[in-house]
């Protein structure tokens, strides 16, 4: 396990038809720690899905590069775990084999596989489901059986593009609470976009504002508030003045960037 | 039993009809109930009016069984047994009477007479204007103009009344009384008719093959009967009259001569071989022009139309006589006739090409039945049973003959005894030639197992090579460009196009069809694998990237099975495709198979084969579609559900 740190990184896609160039991203520099929770916000088309998918290395930088410690990006692997907004589970199989799909490429053997399975699917709260077939499950427990599946391969950086996007307010309320408490039990790195300003507050140690035209990180802010998270209720800190201070802050700021976006556009 | 039923089957008919009729109404009066109990549930469009309704599948079932056996006459046979029999005595009037109907205006628009006059005279006009001047020698010409003009003389006195001599019109006249007594006879018919007891004796309607008795069994078709022989000595009689006047006669035998002295005169083989033809052909023409006139076929027109009247009233009467017979031929012998030719009374319509469903049962039972020996089976083969199968035929099949010649050393040869000792290379020859017995295991056989057989086979190749290479080019842009051109230019051609070629190349035996069918199967399975794997979600696929798996893993575990419900689509469409074609093929070429036996059906017109085959055929491909359904929901049942 080590640093995530990206350098100059820079992303420009040609559109197929018209030839015209987008820079989706440009000159994106940070360090995330060992350990550390990321929330990205920001309008959206600001190249929050292309960051999230340079460093799952599904893509490849324009120009500048990613490292996970010492080694640079180049691909994907099993080190970095991606959690999609739908799931994207493999519904010819049961909620366990989903859950050892990793373990089953990497050759482990199915006793093995078994117990961890298991004891992620207990941490997730899956329990008595592990031959349940997922197209039976609730959109919220898909969710569960993804960061489960994911969370098995131990790897060290966690990518979630909006997981909590498609769920409904109060299975998403739930769902914070466990992305949380994962990350307080496992101590990865979580890098989390989101495009609800308040689970941005609620789920970032760190947060970074993105603007779009060109993607560009274009505020970060340091927030107490997952800390805050992990002893008390979520409702509480919602109302806390200083949460609705940084709320208000923030979302004026996403409101100005997208009049500027309307105005020239 | 099956005897039983079988010669019984008017009477089986007749109940199995009643029954469809009850269920029929029954149905229909459920169904109405239900539409009105759960007709404030649904409103219009809810696609749960369409559940369930199985009362109006009996409905539907029942209505086709009763037009099936209405309008093959089944109903007819079973109601009304008698009914075919007594129309083939109807249908013996009018035989005996068609050679004087065709030759008055009564089934034709003109009269033979009349056809006669105007043809024959419009032809002499024509050869007269046409006679060659320069061919002829003048002398010679006015000959042949006279014969011209006698024939001509001879057409305009045959039509006159007053040249008719009086045997003729007395002739012609007890022929008409002949007519009026049968007319009469049909009006107030004497009691008395009866059946014979060789009528009797006759196998009912549709059991042997002359499909209707011959022989009246009523006491109505025993009258129509004897009177259908007195009238055919009347037409009898009608055809020897001729219209030959004394002074006719002298006409004819005075042209005759002429034309003999004319053919036989040294004039006539005068000049170049091209005027003695031209002058032969002219005169042939006038020679064949007399000799259709001289048998005295030609009639005034006054004494036929007497005739005419005679045989029409006859006729009408022989309808009205029919009495509730007409009726019964009216309501249960739709859209046909029964008909009487030569030896035989024999169905014409829907009662002759629509086989009563009874016979169809009949029929299929007959080439169901496994004893080939004694009549079951259709040529040899039978329908669907089993035999013992020698392992040495797979043996052979699976070694070719040629494999045995890279073994080492020689086969053996004869010693100076002359004798010959095989040695092991010769044991091995005879066994990969199927020459040795192995034993032997169960197996299917019969037409029906010939045909799946094929279709299996082509299916599990199809299968096998279609599938690796449709997710290939799902995956790979190499095998896509480089395979799509090939394939898509060689599908759209309908199989029975590739037909003939490929039975030419690998023969009409299986090895052909199965061949055909493959490539039907192979393109259709490539298509949907290619469909299937192209179409995996881009999430799924990035999501076993970062599980760390493997690109050959992905291509196991995630492409494959996410391909899954197309490849199953796929299955199912190219087996009622390969269904389908196999049966056009089979009937190009072969001695086995379901398409074989419709094709001697066609060519012998045997409906009721044609039927059972047809039923056959539907019934297997509605089974085969019903397996893979049923399949598909067993294997995929997150089908539409990821
Ligand atoms: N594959 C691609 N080809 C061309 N343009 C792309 C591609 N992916 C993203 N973009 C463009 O890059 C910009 C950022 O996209 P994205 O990262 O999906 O935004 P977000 O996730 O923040 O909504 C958008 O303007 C989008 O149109
Ligand atoms: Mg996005």
């Amino acid at each position: 396990m080590a640093d995530l740190k990206c350098t100059d990184l820079c992303m420009t896609f040609a559109n197929q038809q018209t030839g015209a160039k987008v820079e989706a991203l440009k000159d994106i520099n940070f360090t995330l720690k060992k350990g550390e929770l990321l929330s990205v916000l920001g309008p959206s088309g600001c190249g929050k899905t292309t960051l999230l998918n340079m460093v799952a290395g599904f893509i490849t930088p324009t120009s500048g590069q990613i490292a996970v410690g010492d080694r640079v990006i180049d691909g994907p692997g099993a080190d970095r775990g991606m959690v999609f907004q739908q799931g994207a589970l493999f519904e010819w199989l049961t909620v366990a084999k989903n859950v050892d799909f990793g373990l089953r490429m990497q050759g482990v053997s199915e006793a093995e596989s078994r117990d961890q399975v298991e004891k992620w699917l207990a941490t997730v709260g899956l329990q008595g489901f592990a031959d349940t077939p997922t197209y039976q499950l609730s959109g919220g427990m898909q969710q569960r059986v993804a960061l489960a599946r994911c969370l098995v391969n131990d790897p060290d950086v966690i990518l979630m593009d909006e997981p909590l996007g498609a769920l409904d307010a109060l299975t998403r309320e739930k769902m914070q609470s466990l992305v949380l408490e994962l990350w307080k039990k496992t101590g990865k790195t979580i890098i989390i976009i989101t495009h609800s300003v308040e689970e941005a507050l609620l789920l970032g140690e760190r947060l970074f504002v993105m603007a779009p035209r060109p993607g560009r990180i274009h505020k970060e802010y340091q927030l107490p508030f997952a800390e805050w998270g992990l002893k008390r209720s979520l409702r509480d800190i919602k109302l806390e003045p200083e949460f609705s201070t940084v709320r208000e802050e923030i979302l004026t700021m996403i409101w100005n960037m997208e009049e500027e976006i309307m105005g020239g556009a | 039993m099956l005897d039983w039923l079988s010669d019984n089957r008017a009477l089986v008919a007749a109940v199995i009809i009643l029954c469809l009729v009850g269920s029929f109404f029954a149905s229909i009066f459920y169904g109405l109930k239900q539409t009105r109990l759960r007709e404030k549930d649904q409103v219009f469009g809810d696609p749960e009016r369409t559940v369930g309704g199985w009362f109006w599948a009996v409905c539907g079932v029942s209505t086709l069984l009763l037009v099936w056996f209405y309008f093959s006459w089944g109903s007819a046979r079973a109601f009304f047994p008698q009914a075919a029999n007594e129309l083939c005595q109807v249908a013996k009037l009018h035989e005996a009477v068609s050679p004087v109907t065709s030759s008055l205006a009564i089934e034709s628009r003109y009269s033979k007479s009349k056809t006669l006059l105007v043809r024959n005279s419009r032809q002499l006009d024509e050869l007269q204007a046409r006679l060659p001047a320069n061919v002829f020698s003048p002398a010679d010409a006015a000959r042949v103009t006279q014969v011209m003009q006698n024939t001509q003389q001879l057409i305009s006195m045959m039509a006159t009344p007053d040249f008719v001599d009086q045997k003729t019109i007395a002739d012609i006249q007890a022929i008409k009384a002949g007519y009026a007594a049968i007319t009469n006879e049909l009006a107030n018919p004497k009691p008395g008719w009866t059946a014979s007891a060789d009528a009797l004796a006759q196998p009912s309607w549709g059991i042997t093959e002359p499909e209707i008795p011959l022989l009246p069994i009523s006491a109505k078709g025993a009258m129509y009967n004897a009177l259908a022989s007195d009238a055919a000595a009347l037409s009898k009689d009608y055809l020897k009259i001729r219209n030959l006047a004394p002074a006719a006669k002298a006409l004819i035998a005075e042209t005759k001569t002429m034309i003999t002295a004319l053919k036989k005169s040294p004039s006539m083989d005068d000049g170049d071989a091209q005027i003695v033809k031209e002058r032969a052909d002219y005169m042939k023409a006038v020679d064949r022009i007399f000799k259709r006139i001289d048998d005295g076929k030609i009639f005034p027109a006054v004494v036929m139309a007497e005739m005419q009247v005679a045989v029409q009233t006859m006729l009408d009467q022989a309808e009205r006589a029919k009495g509730s017979l007409g009726f019964v031929e009216m309501l249960f012998f739709p859209a046909g006739d029964i008909v009487k030719s030569r030896t035989q009374c024999t169905e014409q319509g829907p009662g002759r090409w629509l086989p009563k469903p009874t016979d169809v049962v009949a029929k299929f039972f007959a080439l169901a039945n496994p004893d080939v020996e004694n009549g079951g089976g259709y040529k040899g083969t039978t329908l669907l049973w089993w035999k013992w199968l020698p392992i040495s035929d797979v043996v052979s099949f699976l070694i070719p003959d040629a494999t045995i010649d890279l073994l080492p050393g020689d086969y053996g040869r004869l010693n100076d005894a002359g004798r010959f000792e095989p040695n092991y290379k010769d044991w091995m020859l005879a066994l990969a030639q199927g020459d040795v017995y192995l034993g032997a295991v169960p197996m299917l056989d019969g037409h029906i197992w010939d045909s799946l057989f094929r279709v299996l086979v082509a299916m599990f190749f199809g299968i096998l090579l279609g599938v690796p290479l449709g997710i290939y080019m799902g995956v790979s842009r190499f095998c896509k460009s480089f395979f799509d051109p090939m394939i898509e230019l060689y599908r759209p051609v309908p199989p029975l196009a590739w037909a003939p070629l490929i039975l030419t190349i690998f023969g009409i035996q299986d090895d052909g069809k199965i061949f055909l069918l493959f490539m039907v199967a192979f393109a259709i399975m490539v298509i949907s694998a290619r469909t299937g794997a192209s179409g995996a979600q881009l999430s799924k696929i990035r999501a076993s990237h970062s599980l760390g798996a493997s690109d050959r893993q992905i291509l196991r575990y995630v492409i494959l099975p996410n391909a899954l419900p197309e490849i199953m689509t796929g299955i199912r469409i190219s087996i009622g495709v390969c269904w389908g074609t196999l049966v056009a093929a089979e009937m190009l070429a072969g001695t086995t198979g379901v398409g074989f036996i419709e094709n001697v059906a066609r060519t012998v017109s045997d409906y009721e084969l044609i039927w059972v085959t047809i039923l056959i055929m539907g019934s297997l491909g509605l089974v085969f579609d019903l397996m893979m359904r049923w399949v598909i929901g067993r294997l995929i049942p997150w089908r539409g559900k990821g």
